[in-house]
């Protein structure tokens, strides 16, 4: 009988997967989560600015950082780490970030299917009241073909 | 070919010019562990910085060729990911849908080895301000 696996911890994981790739080039940190959500922080560095005469993050690496938070907070709802795959991701910006600040992304995964996730999240500098953006989006799991789901 | 400014971001990705066609940039990046997500795959993240960028090279190329001046405020974008990006070069080029007064929507498409077989795509629209507001 396969040994039961620990529940899945955000933390940990987001750790380990911060360590390399892309989230390891921008530099994201694990701050928080809850049951169904997960909240990182995209800490303020000149090589990712978006213009030249301004100090503030490019939105690509706040839709990257967003992207990682979905996947966290699907696998913190659903208990296990299985693969998933970003199919559609909508962001829509508020506002600019201050300058020389951090990026946090909230993002919650409010709803499971047998093979699609649905998320939605928050971009903010500070207060998550306040939001530079607002994002949403589906996930499929991969590595698994649904009709033998 | 004038010369096509990229962002700190974008180069700090890699993102290279590749060419022109049909007067938009073709922008590219290879594959490295810095835009890598799961193993051995491109990072949604990454794929949709460089559309985002080949998005912003097009718009300002257009603005500066119809001597327009503006500042560009991203307003959303949508991505969708339709295959997974494999450990090849990435390339991405857009186009104009609408060009307005005070706002752009233009289409973007990322493809690795055939460009009939794109990637990703993406919708975005920005905003044109005052320079100065």
């Amino acid at each position: 009988m396969a040994k039961e696996l620990p529940p899945f911890d955000p933390a940990k994981t987001a750790q380990f997967l911060m360590r390399h790739g892309h989230s390891a080039k921008l530099g994201l940190i694990f701050r928080d989560h809850g049951t169904d959500w997960v909240e990182l922080e995209l800490p303020w560095r000149e090589d990712l600015v978006g213009e030249v005469e301004r100090k503030i993050l490019a939105s690509g690496p706040i839709i990257s950082m967003l992207d990682m938070a979905s996947g966290l907070s699907i696998w913190t709802r659903h208990g296990t780490f299985a693969p998933v795959a970003t199919l559609d991701l909508r962001v829509d910006y508020q506002r600019p970030a201050r300058e020389r600040s951090s990026v946090f992304g909230r993002v919650e995964c409010y709803k499971l299917s047998k093979s699609a996730a649905f998320v939605r999240g928050v971009a903010h500098d500070g207060d998550p009241d306040d939001t530079v953006a607002t994002m949403a989006g589906i996930f499929m799991t991969i590595g698994q073909d649904s009709r033998n789901a | 070919m004038p010369e096509i400014p990229l962002t700190p971001y974008a180069r700090s990705l890699g993102i290279f010019v590749h060419g022109e066609e049909d007067g938009a940039p073709v922008l590219g990046f290879e594959f490295s562990s810095d835009v890598e997500g799961r193993p051995q795959h491109l990072h949604g993240g990454a794929t949709s910085g460089l559309l985002e960028t080949a998005g912003y090279a097009l718009l300002r190329k257009e603005l500066e060729q119809l001597g327009r001046a503006h500042r560009l405020k991203p307003i959303n974008i949508t991505a969708q990911f339709l295959s997974a990006g494999k450990q090849k070069t990435t390339y991405a080029k857009a186009r104009i849908v609408k060009l307005g007064r005070r706002n752009a929507n233009i289409s973007v498409e990322a493809w690795q080895d055939n460009r009939e077989r794109p990637i990703a795509t993406a919708i975005m629209n920005i905003l044109m301000a005052e320079p100065d507001a």
